[in-house]
């Protein structure tokens, strides 16, 4: 028998994903990868298996399939010990103001779906008093943008669902994170004009996403500076935020 | 389009920059170009990591595929970083059998540079320890290339700059050590004939290097610090060492580019004698250090290329023959001394054998020279490839940017087979770069 932690990772072929696996597994954490096909994950496994000699797993997960998710939970072949979501969708704000379906993807991939399946999770992890949840947010819920809102409400509705999670399990023994990592050389935003200080690489976003479920932090920016940069975004009146062009 | 250099920043060059996520996005890549090349990390000086029109970064591959801890044998994608596979196999015991100056380069770089380190001069290069290679040629094919599979176009992708077609994955084998430490000895010598001598007697070392003083004239000329090493054993450390020292990331970065009137011949001078009488103090008895300031002096300032400001640098890395070296080496250091602005960490060390059909590496020694790229720095340079020319020797790709075509083909008596092979991989030439354009490509009217 392994008595090694488990870590489930959602989304587990995004950059984000594939670096908190590694961070995990790095500590000696088995890992069951999770995402859209299951045979993609495969070398992702093959990885962290050959580098740090852990066990891991892929699963099949998709998270506009939110009638699978049951089963999904019931069919991993070991309840985690730490559940991280990842999972998310940028899409494009130009066609979401013309194509409701478009804008309805947006919102279920980044709110309904990781909402949902973190629930569940949440449910089970009470049940056996442990555990711990962390769900990839973004600053881009801290305020609505006019360059992003669509994206920007579904991670405020995805944040204001943790935190209400995360107040109402704490007394359960089961922890809440919420990770906002704001700019992260990734694949979703590649060609995308990031401000350099203000942007991180993916490992970076890996090891706090670890370091915030060591440690049980609840809320990480992951670079200090946007909790600053959102503190004054949060407080500038509307009548000026309204004008502002970005 | 995205302007790109090398770490040199000499020359920059527009391009398309192409970040495939799949090894069938690099086949489409190969496929739509009209020249491209790949690139890893980036470390190279000059213009062998940007392409003629497409530039393929390969860093998005960076899974291992396999390992095996009997043996030390990994399987992983070109893209994976020394510094990567130092990390994670260090504590595992287990090191790469070859490292340059510098940790952050990708294997698939490592490879097509057959990068030398400290040890080649008794353990050969990076490609002496790979086993195979998995290329993606320019007709489109993915090939297994190995001693026994296609050896020439093997020895040939060793080394040959990624000119043979796009690494995917190799397969190298690690060193199995029991630590993370150097047991270091410095020597120091007064002038380039001590100094010559004393790598000579380090010949039996596994590491050996010398840091000359670039400054010093007349009877100092060549006077420098010999610095051999030895994997340390566990039974060397004394308690409560550990046993894999971390390597930590850059502490200080050079945020911007600095004024070039930062690096001139005062501060230099300066730098230099203070840095030959504080490791001539250190000379004689042997200690421990980590590997990471052992092999990697450079890499606990990031960025530093900077500190040339904006106009960039050139490297000049040349081979000597063994034969006359003294004369050579005496001559060029002269005139280098008397030019006054080469830079701190001018390196001498001896080199063996190369493995690859155009690997860099001969017997002999090799001096690697920086110097601010400035209005007569061209012709200096120049001149010093005319005195290498003429004692045999030749310059090393991946620090080069602006060899004539003459210096290149005398130093290189491989290239036609190397074209030959490269014509039968790739006959419409899709893999092309900077660098190929500028020494050997044909130039089709
Ligand atoms: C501080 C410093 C110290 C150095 N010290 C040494 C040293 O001691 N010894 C030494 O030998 N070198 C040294 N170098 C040079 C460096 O090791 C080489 O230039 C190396 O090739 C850089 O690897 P890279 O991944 O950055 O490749 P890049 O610079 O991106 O590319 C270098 C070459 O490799 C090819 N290439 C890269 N990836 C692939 C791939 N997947 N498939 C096919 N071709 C590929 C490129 O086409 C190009 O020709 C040093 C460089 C620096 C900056």
């Amino acid at each position: 028998m392994n008595s090694r932690k488990i870590v489930l990772v959602l989304g587990g072929s995004s950059d984000i994903g594939r670096a908190t696996a590694r961070s995990f597994a790095k500590a000696g954490w088995d890992v069951q990868l999770a995402g859209r096909e299951a045979v993609a994950l495969e070398p992702d496994a093959a990885d962290l298996h050959a580098r740090y000699d852990i066990n891991a797993s892929t699963h099949r997960f998709d998270v506009l399939d939110t009638a699978s998710f049951v089963d999904f939970v019931a069919g991993l072949p070991a309840l985690p010990d730490v559940v991280v979501s990842i999972v998310g969708l940028l899409g494009s704000q130009q066609t979401a103001e013309r194509e409701l379906e478009h804008a309805a993807t947006i919102m279920r991939s980044n709110y309904e779906g990781p909402a949902l399946i973190l629930g569940l999770f949440a449910e089970k992890f009470l049940a056996r008093g442990s555990g711990s949840i962390v769900g990839v947010s973004s600053v881009a819920g801290d305020r609505g943008r006019a360059s992003n809102y669509v994206y920007g409400s579904a991670k405020a509705g995805f944040s204001a669902f943790l935190s209400g999670l995360r107040a109402r399990t704490s007394r359960g023994g089961v922890h809440v994170v919420t990770v906002k990592p704001g700019f992260v050389r990734t694949r979703m935003t590649e060609g995308m004009k990031l401000i350099g200080p203000l942007t991180v690489e993916a490992p970076v976003v890996g090891d706090a996403i670890f370091g915030a479920v060591e440690r049980r932090t609840d809320v990480v920016y992951v670079s200090g500076k946007w909790r600053l940069v959102m503190l004054i975004i949060k407080a500038l009146p509307e009548a000026v935020f309204k004008k502002l062009k970005f | 389009m995205a302007l790109i250099c090398g770490w040199g920043r000499f020359p920059a060059v527009d391009t398309d920059l192409l970040t495939p996520r799949s090894f069938d996005a690099v086949g489409d890549a190969i496929a739509a170009t009209s020249g491209g090349i790949a690139r890893g990390n980036g470390r190279a000086y000059g213009d062998a990591g940007i392409g003629v029109s497409q530039t393929i970064a390969m860093t998005g591959f960076d899974r291992v595929r396999s390992f095996d801890p009997a043996t030390g044998r990994v399987r992983l994608e070109a893209g994976v970083l020394l510094s990567d596979l130092i990390d994670t196999f260090g504590p595992r015991g287990f090191l790469p059998y070859v490292v340059p100056g510098t940790r952050f380069v990708s294997v698939g770089g490592a490879i097509a540079a057959d990068v030398h380190g400290k040890n080649h001069h008794c353990e050969g290069g990076f490609g002496r320890y790979v086993d195979s290679i998995l290329l993606r040629t320019g007709t489109g094919e993915t090939i297994e290339v190995s001693h026994e599979a296609n050896p020439e176009v093997f020895l040939a992708t060793i080394g040959g700059m990624g000119l043979t077609g796009v690494i995917l994955e190799a397969t190298l084998r690690l060193r199995p050590v029991e630590t993370g430490w150097i047991r270091e000895r410095v020597i120091s010598a007064s002038d380039l004939h001590a100094a010559m001598r004393a790598l000579d007697a380090g010949d039996s070392a596994t590491y050996s290097v010398a840091w000359i003083d670039c400054v010093a004239r007349g009877s100092d000329l060549g006077r420098s610090l010999i610095y051999l090493g030895e994997h340390a054993r566990a039974s060397e450390l004394s308690d409560g060492t550990e046993a894999f020292p971390r390597g930590r990331d850059p502490r200080l970065t050079v945020p911007i580019d600095l004024p070039s009137m930062t690096l001139n011949r005062f501060s230099v001078r300066a730098f230099n004698e203070l840095y030959y009488r504080m490791g001539a103090r250190r000379a004689g008895g042997s200690h421990l250090v980590s590997i990471f300031p052992y092999f990697f002096p450079l890499d606990g300032v990031g960025a530093w290329n900077r500190i040339y400001g904006r106009r960039g640098f050139l490297q000049h890395q040349c081979v000597i023959p063994q034969d006359g070296a003294l004369a050579v080496l005496g001559d060029i250091l002269d005139r280098v001394s008397r030019r006054g602005d080469a830079s701190f960490l001018t390196v001498l060390k001896k080199l063996g054998q190369g493995d690859g059909l155009m690997s860099f590496p001969m017997p002999g020694y090799t001096l690697a020279l920086d110097f601010p790229v400035t209005g007569s720095i061209m012709n200096f340079v120049d001149e010093i490839d005319r005195l290498v020319v003429a004692a045999g020797g030749r310059l090393y790709l991946a620090k080069d940017a602006r060899q004539s075509r003459a210096t290149f083909e005398a130093g290189y008596p491989a290239l036609q087979r190397f074209k030959e092979i490269r014509a039968s991989l790739d006959p419409t030439g899709k893999i092309r770069s900077k660098l190929s354009q500028r020494l050997f490509d044909e130039v089709r009217p």
